[in-house]
C-alpha cells in the first residue's frame, strides 16, 4: 500500500478538536464529578490591607453539610513551602513568603483568610457566608510611586520597604553622551494600566485522592500542568512521583493560567486531609480578585535622534506594580521586554531597567505579551512622538531607522541576535492595504472643513521575541525553569499513531498542527494520528504552553521525534528489502528501492513487521516510536506592521474604526487558519487594552471594575474586523523556519490605536493621551489642550 | 454564585400574588423576569425571604390601543415591546428603545413593568416613558387601582410610588401625532452596557420648526429627569436656538461619577446628545 | 424552605426533578441533569456562555431559577446536532474556524441559532448586534460573526430539507 501523497502542512486543515466542542462534549474541569466529592470555598478579605485579629470558623462548622472550615493558621502545618516564585530577577531581591491562606495580615482585596468544605456548591457558599473575621484595617498603597515614599505602608513589614528590586539590562553603548548631544530628545511617560485577563473559563481544580496509595490525581484549569506537579510537590510535600496533573479542556489562559496558585494547593491538601475529591471552582467576580492582573507599569521612555529623525539612542526605565505577593514569574514579566525597547529600528546607544514594588492590590503576572506589549507600546508611541516633533510622516520615520532585511542572525541595538526580518516589506504591504495615501487625504479634508469627526492613523512596526531559550540563557537570568520542550511519536502496529506532547494547548489548536506535522512527516492520514497532552502521567516531559513558544519548541521537538520514527523505519526497510538505507528512496511514509519503484515498504507496514519482531535488524528495538527534546539556540522574533484608522468624535470624545489592517510575519505557517485566529484574536485583545480595559482601584485597595458588568470586555460590536495579510521570513532559530504568533496581535495593537487617536487629536494641540482611550479620556485631552469642552480643531 | 435560600410561590393572578405577597411581608419580592433581582441574589446584596413568581401570570402581557394610548401590560417583554406592530405604529420611541436594553437574552426575559418598578435612573425605559408623559396603573388589593403619572411615580434612587401591597399591573403611553418626531440616543462604551448618559427628545414640528419639545435624561440624577429649561428654550423656537437650549441640558441635573464617567463628563455629554436628540427628532433640515 | 417539583422537557426529552427554588437554572441542567455543554463564565449575565433556548427563545440560564423553567421547552447546546452530524451552524463555527478555547461557543451557538431560527437572512452588523450578550476572549469574534453569516443559508436549506420542500 501506497499512501495519498497529501501536504497538510501549511494548508488550511480544520480543527479536529472542534467536533467535540461545537456539541457540548468538550471536558473543562468544572464539568467533572467524582463519587464523594465536596465543595471548597475560599473567605476572601473585603479589605486591601489589614491586620487579621480574629478568624472564627466555629459558625461555619456547625451549619448543614459542612465537612471543614479551616483557618491559615488551621492550615499552616499543611504547607512544606511557601507558593513558588521562579524568577527571583536579582540577587538582592526582596522575596515575601506567600502562604495559600494568611495569617497574620491580609494584603490585597481577596487574598484568602480561610476555606471551608461542604458537600455542594450551594452550601459550601453559605458556609463561606457565615465564617467571621475580625480585622483590623490597615492604610493601602495602590500607586507604584507612592508606594516607594519614605512614609508609605508597608505591604511586607519585615522587607523594610515597598521596594523589591531594580534590574538593569546593563546598556549598550554610550547613552549619557548619545543623549547629552543629541540635537532632538523626545521625552514621553506612559501608565500602561492593570488589566484583568479575562479567560472565559474561570479557574477551577478536581483533586482525587488514591484509595490506598497516598497518590493524587489534580485536574486544573491551568496552562502548565507539568511545571504544576514539581511545584505543587514542593509546596504540599506530596511525592513529586505520586502527583498526577492533568489540564483537561482549558477555557483560554492568556497567561492567567500560567501559573500556581493557592487553590492548587489547597484542594491538594485538602484532599488529603479529608481523603475525599475536593472541587473548587471560581466564580467570575472572584477570579477578579484572585487570578493576576497583567501590566500596571510606570513607563518613562526617552529617544535621542538627530533633527532629520534618525534614532540615536534609547533609554527606558519603569517602575513595575507587582502587587501584594510574587506569583510564579512576578518579577519577571517587564524583563521579558527588556530587549525590545529600541524596536526594529537601529540605533548606537540603549538602556533600559526597571524597578519592582509592592503594593496592596492582586499580584500581576503574565498577561498575553508580558512585557512585550509594554515595549512594543512606549518605542511605537515615542517614534510616533518623534515623528511628530522633526515634522515627518510616521511612516517614513520607520523607514528611515528600520534595520535592512536580514536572513541570518542579527543584532538589534538591544544586544540580542534576531533570527530573521524584513520589516520594510511588512509596512509597505501594510500602506497599501490601508491605503495610507487615501486616508491622509481624508485626514486633511477633515480638518479643512473643522469636521467635528477627526480621523487619525496610526502605525506600530513591532518585533517581539518569543519562545524564550536557550536554557542556559534562561539560567543566566535567574529563571529557575528551562526553554526546552519535548515530544513522542508512536506508530501502532494498525497504522494508527500516537503523539505525545509536552505543551498544553487552551484553544491553540495543537491536536491539528501538531497532526498535519507528522502526517507529512510520516504520510500517514490525518485522521489517523492522535495528540495526548496536558496529563503528567501520559506526556510526562514537557514545559507546557505560553510565551508563544508550543510551535517554535514544541513543535520543532515534535517534527524531530518524527523525522527519527522514519530513521527508525529505513533501518527496518532497508534490513526488509536487503538493500543499504542510501539505496532507499522516501517520499509519503513510503520507501522504496532506487530504480526498483515497486519494491517497496509503507511506515504502517513497518510498525506491524517491527511488533511482530519476526525480522528486526540487530539492535532495533520492536516498535517504530521515537522522542525528541528541543532546546532552541536563540529566541524566534516574529514582526509585522499593524495600521488602525479611527474616527473621533472630539465632541462626545467617542472614538470608532474605520480601518485595521494587520500585516504579520511569523515564518513558516503550518496551518493558516489558526494563524489568522491567532491574530485576529489578539488584535482584539490589544484593541480591549488600547480602548475598554483598566482594572481600577480606589485609594483604600478596593476594585471598583469588580465585575463584567463595570470591566469593559468588549464584544462583537465593539471590535472591528481586521484585514490580514503576511509577508515569510523564516527563522534561522529552528529547522521549521516558525516563529510565535500567539501574542503578536496584543503586542502591536495597542500603539496602532493610541498613534491614531494621537494622530487625529494632534491638531488640537493633545500630546498626552493614556490608554485605555475612553471617550471621556479623549474628551479630557482635548478640554485640556484647548480650553475648550470640544469640537473641531 | 447561588442565591442565599428563599420562599418561592407562583402567583396565578394579580389579587393572589398581593395575598402572597402580604402574607409574606416586606422581605418578600415579586419576581417578574428577574434580570434585576437574580443577579443582585447571586451577589447576596438582595436575600428576600420569598419570591413571588408574577411571570406565568398571563393577564399581564399585553398591548392594546384605545383613541389615544397605548396600553401595555407590566408583564410584557422587552423583546415584544420592541417586536410589538401597534407600539411601533403608535410610539416608534417605545419600540426602538426597548431594542437597546441589555442583550436579546435579556430582552426575552426582562419586561417593561420590572424595569419600571425597580427604579434605575441608568434605565432607558423610564427615561423614556417619563418624555411620553406615560401614566402607571397600579394595583392593590380587591382590585382597587390609582394610576400614577410619570411625572409623580419616580421618587429617588430605585424608589418608585408603588406601595408595599400594589403592584405595577399596567404602563399607558399616548401615541405619538404625525407632527411628532423622535429620538433616543444612548450612549455607553459597550452595546450590552448601561447607558452612561442617555436623552428622550419627542418635538412637535410645527413649520418646519419646533412647536414644543419634551426632553427627559437617563442616569443624570437619582431618577430619570425631564430637561425642563432646554424644553422651555425649545417651545415655538426654530432650529437654531437648539444648541443654546441643549447648554441648559445639565440644569438641575445630579450625575454621580463611576468608572466610565465623572458628574462633569455626564454633564458635557447631557449637552451634546441633547442638542443630537432634538435635531433628530426634528429631522433633516 | 424545601423543594419544589419541576417538570419540562430538556432536548425534547421529558424531565420531572425536586429542586431547591434557589437553583439555577444553568446547574439543574449541569448537575442535575448532566448537559454539562453550557457554560458558566461570570455571575452578573454578562457573558452569555450559559446561553440556551427556552422554547426556542435565547436565555441567559445562569440568571433563571430552575423553578421558572418548569413547563418550558429547553434546548441546550447537546440537542443541536442531529443524529451525529452536525448542525449546519455547527459545521459552519468548524469551517469558519470560530472558535478556539471553545468555553463560550456553546452559549455562541445557542444565541445564534435562536437568532437564525427567527432571522434567516441577516446582515453582519444585525449579527453582530444580535451577538451583543456573547463575550469571546480567543477570536476576537471575526470568525464567529462570519460563522453565523455562512450558516444562514446552509440553515434555510436544512430547514426546507427537513420540510420536505428541496433545498434552498
Amino acid at each position: 500500500m501506497v499512501q495519498a501523497v497529501q501536504r497538510y502542512v501549511g494548508g488550511r486543515v480544520l480543527r479536529k478538536e472542534d467536533s467535540r466542542l461545537l456539541t457540548g462534549r468538550g471536558r473543562y474541569v468544572d464539568d467533572l464529578a467524582l463519587a464523594g466529592m465536596v465543595w471548597m470555598a475560599v473567605v476572601r478579605s473585603p479589605y486591601a490591607h489589614a491586620r487579621i485579629k480574629a478568624v472564627d470558623v466555629a459558625p461555619a462548622r456547625d451549619m448543614p453539610g459542612v465537612v471543614a472550615a479551616l483557618s491559615g493558621d488551621d492550615l499552616a502545618s499543611e504547607w512544606a513551602g511557601p507558593l513558588p516564585c521562579v524568577w527571583p530577577v536579582t540577587e538582592d531581591i526582596k522575596m515575601p513568603q506567600h502562604w495559600p491562606v494568611a495569617k497574620d495580615k491580609v494584603r490585597y482585596m481577596g487574598d484568602a483568610v480561610a476555606v471551608v468544605v461542604a458537600t455542594s456548591r450551594a452550601l459550601a457558599c453559605d458556609a463561606a457566608e457565615a465564617v467571621q473575621v475580625e480585622y483590623e484595617p490597615l492604610p493601602a498603597v495602590t500607586d507604584v510611586e507612592a508606594a516607594m515614599a519614605e512614609d508609605a505602608p508597608l505591604v511586607h513589614e519585615d522587607l523594610g520597604t515597598n521596594k523589591s528590586f531594580t534590574w538593569s539590562h546593563g546598556g549598550v553603548g554610550d547613552v549619557e553622551g548619545t543623549f547629552a548631544k543629541a540635537p532632538v530628545v523626545v521625552k514621553e511617560r506612559y501608565w500602561h494600566p492593570r488589566l484583568i485577563p479575562n479567560a472565559m473559563e474561570p479557574r477551577g481544580v478536581l483533586v482525587q485522592p488514591g484509595l490506598s496509595q497516598g497518590d493524587f490525581t489534580m485536574w486544573s484549569a491551568t496552562q502548565i500542568p507539568h511545571v504544576a506537579k514539581v511545584t505543587l510537590a514542593m509546596v504540599t510535600g506530596i511525592s513529586e512521583a505520586k502527583l498526577r496533573v492533568v489540564a483537561p479542556e482549558v477555557g483560554g489562559g492568556f497567561g492567567s493560567k500560567l501559573d500556581i496558585y493557592a487553590e492548587e494547593a489547597l484542594c491538594l491538601a485538602l484532599a488529603r486531609r479529608l481523603q475525599r475529591p475536593v472541587k473548587w471552582i471560581e466564580e467570575r467576580s472572584e477570579n477578579y480578585l484572585a487570578t493576576i492582573h497583567g501590566r500596571g507599569v510606570l513607563q518613562d521612555m526617552e529617544l535621542a535622534a538627530t533633527e532629520d529623525g534618525k534614532l540615536l539612542a534609547i533609554r527606558a526605565k519603569l517602575i513595575a506594580d507587582m502587587g501584594a505577593y510574587f506569583q510564579l514569574i512576578t518579577p519577571g514579566i517587564p524583563m521579558l521586554g527588556a530587549w525590545l525597547y529600541g524596536g526594529c529600528y537601529k540605533a548606537d546607544a540603549y538602556w533600559f531597567e526597571y524597578t519592582g514594588v509592592f503594593t496592596n492590590q492582586t499580584p500581576t503576572d503574565a498577561y498575553r505579551g508580558a512585557g512585550r506589549p509594554e515595549a512594543t507600546y512606549a518605542i511605537e508611541r515615542a517614534m510616533d512622538a518623534l515623528a511628530r516633533r522633526v515634522g515627518k510622516d510616521p511612516a517614513e520615520v520607520r523607514r528611515m531607522n528600520f534595520i535592512p532585511p536580514f536572513s541570518e542572525p542579527t543584532a538589534l541595538v538591544t544586544g540580542l541576535q534576531a533570527d530573521s526580518g524584513d520589516y520594510e516589506a511588512t509596512l509597505d504591504r501594510a500602506l497599501e492595504l490601508a491605503g495610507y495615501d487615501e486616508l491622509r487625504k481624508e485626514q486633511k479634508a477633515r480638518l479643512d472643513r473643522k469636521d467635528a469627526k477627526l480621523l487619525g492613523i496610526g502605525i506600530s512596526t513591532y518585533i517581539e521575541n518569543c519562545g524564550w531559550a536557550p536554557s542556559s540563557l534562561l539560567g543566566a537570568i535567574r529563571y529557575a525553569g528551562g526553554g526546552w520542550d519535548s515530544a513522542s511519536v508512536r506508530v501502532l502496529p494498525t497504522g494508527k499513531v500516537e503523539v505525545f506532547t509536552g505543551t498544553s494547548p487552551h484553544g491553540q489548536g495543537h491536536e491539528t498542527t501538531w497532526s498535519q506535522i507528522v502526517a507529512d512527516g510520516l504520510g500517514i492520514p490525518f485522521d489517523d494520528i492522535e495528540v495526548f497532552h496536558g496529563d503528567t502521567a501520559v506526556s510526562p516531559l514537557g514545559f507546557d504552553t505560553y510565551g508563544s513558544r508550543s510551535l517554535a519548541v514544541g513543535g520543532v521537538a515534535l517534527k524531530m521525534a518524527t523525522d527519527k520514527v522514519v530513521d527508525k523505519a529505513r533501518k527496518l526497510a532497508a534490513h526488509e528489502l536487503e538493500v543499504a538505507e542510501v539505496d532507499l528512496d522516501y517520499e509519503s511514509g513510503r520507501f522504496s528501492v532506487k530504480g526498483a519503484p515497486k519494491q517497496a515498504r509503507s511506515i504502517p507496514e513497518l510498525a506491524f513487521t517491527a511488533w511482530q519482531a519476526h525480522n528486526l535488524p540487530p539492535g532495533l528495538d520492536p516498535n517504530l516510536e521515537a522522542s525528541a527534546t528541543f532546546d532552541p539556540p536563540n529566541f524566534t522574533f516574529p514582526s509585522g506592521a499593524h495600521i488602525c484608522a479611527v474616527e473621533v468624535d472630539t465632541e462626545t470624545g467617542k472614538v470608532d474604526f474605520l480601518k485595521y489592517v494587520a500585516v504579520d510575519d511569523c515564518g513558516t505557517v503550518i496551518n493558516p487558519m489558526i494563524v489568522d485566529g491567532q491574530v485576529q484574536g489578539g488584535i482584539a485583545q490589544g484593541i480591549a487594552e488600547a480602548m475598554y480595559e483598566e482594572a481600577i482601584y480606589d485609594e483604600n485597595g478596593i476594585l471598583l471594575t469588580s465585575s463584567m458588568m463595570n470591566y469593559l470586555v468588549p464584544s462583537a460590536v465593539e471590535i472591528p474586523v481586521a484585514t490580514l495579510d503576511r509577508t515569510v521570513t523564516p527563522s534561522s532559530t529552528n529547522s521549521m523556519g516558525v516563529k510565535g504568533i500567539g501574542e503578536a496581535g496584543t503586542i502591536a495593537a495597542p500603539p496602532a490605536v493610541l498613534n491614531a487617536v494621537a494622530d487625529a487629536l494632534s491638531p488640537l494641540g493633545v500630546t498626552d493621551l493614556q490608554m485605555p482611550v475612553s471617550p471621556q479620556r479623549v474628551w479630557h485631552a482635548i478640554k485640556n489642550a484647548t480650553g475648550r469642552n470640544g469640537g473641531p480643531a | 454564585m447561588i442565591p442565599a435560600e428563599f420562599n418561592y410561590e407562583v402567583a396565578d393572578s394579580v389579587d393572589h400574588a398581593l395575598s402572597l405577597l402580604a402574607g409574606y411581608g416586606p422581605e418578600a419580592k415579586l419576581l417578574a423576569g428577574g434580570h434585576s433581582l437574580i443577579p443582585m441574589m447571586k451577589l447576596r446584596f438582595a436575600r428576600p425571604s420569598a419570591l413571588v413568581d408574577i411571570g406565568r401570570i398571563a393577564a399581564l402581557s399585553y398591548v392594546e390601543q384605545d383613541d389615544g394610548h397605548i396600553r401595555i401590560g407590566a408583564g410584557t417583554r422587552h423583546h415584544d415591546v420592541h417586536h410589538s406592530p401597534l407600539i411601533e405604529a403608535g410610539c416608534p420611541l417605545l419600540s426602538f428603545t426597548a431594542g437597546l436594553i441589555g442583550d436579546p437574552q435579556v430582552r426575552h426575559k426582562g419586561t417593561i413593568g420590572g424595569s419600571v418598578a425597580h427604579g434605575d435612573p441608568a434605565s432607558d425605559l423610564p427615561t423614556v416613558l417619563l418624555a411620553l408623559d406615560a401614566e402607571f396603573v397600579l394595583t392593590g388589593s380587591g382590585g382597587a387601582t390609582r394610576v400614577v403619572p410619570a411625572s409623580d411615580f419616580f421618587k429617588g434612587f430605585f424608589e418608585t410610588a408603588i406601595g408595599p401591597e400594589e403592584i405595577l399591573t399596567e404602563i399607558r403611553v399616548p401615541k405619538l401625532g404625525a407632527s411628532s418626531g423622535w429620538s433616543y440616543l444612548k450612549f455607553s462604551r459597550r452595546a450590552q452596557d448601561w447607558a452612561i448618559v442617555g436623552v428622550a427628545a419627542i418635538v412637535e414640528r410645527s413649520n418646519g420648526g419646533i412647536g414644543s419639545a419634551r426632553v427627559a435624561l437617563t442616569n443624570m440624577g437619582a431618577t430619570p429627569l425631564r430637561a425642563s429649561s432646554v424644553e422651555q428654550a425649545l417651545a415655538g423656537a426654530e432650529r437654531d436656538a437648539i444648541p443654546a437650549a441643549a447648554a441648559m441640558a445639565p440644569e438641575g441635573t445630579s450625575p454621580t461619577s463611576d468608572t466610565n464617567a465623572g458628574a462633569n463628563y455626564r454633564r458635557h455629554l447631557a449637552d451634546v446628545l441633547v442638542g443630537r436628540a432634538v435635531e433628530e427628532a426634528l429631522g433633516g433640515p | 424552605m424545601g423543594t419544589r417539583r419541576v417538570s419540562l422537557r430538556v432536548n425534547g426529552v421529558p424531565q420531572e426533578a425536586e429542586v431547591e427554588p434557589r437553583t439555577l437554572l444553568v446547574y439543574f441542567l449541569r448537575e442535575g441533569l448532566g448537559l454539562t455543554g453550557t457554560k458558566v463564565g461570570c455571575d452578573t449575565s454578562s457573558c452569555g456562555s450559559c446561553t440556551v433556548l427556552m422554547d426556542g427563545e435565547s436565555v441567559k440560564s445562569c440568571t433563571l431559577l430552575a423553578v421558572q423553567a418548569d413547563g418550558r421547552e429547553v434546548t441546550t447546546i447537546e440537542g443541536v446536532a442531529e443524529g451525529g452530524e452536525l448542525h449546519p451552524l455547527q459545521r459552519a463555527f468548524q469551517e469558519n474556524h470560530g472558535l478556539q478555547c471553545g468555553f463560550c461557543t456553546p452559549g455562541m451557538v445557542m444565541a445564534a441559532l435562536g437568532y437564525l431560527q427567527k432571522n434567516p437572512t441577516p446582515s453582519e452588523e444585525s449579527v453582530r448586534l444580535a451577538l451583543e450578550g456573547n463575550l469571546c476572549r480567543c477570536t476576537g469574534y471575526t470568525n464567529i460573526v462570519r460563522s453565523i453569516l455562512a450558516a444562514a443559508p446552509a440553515m434555510n436549506g436544512h430547514a426546507a430539507a427537513e420540510a420536505g420542500v428541496p433545498g434552498g
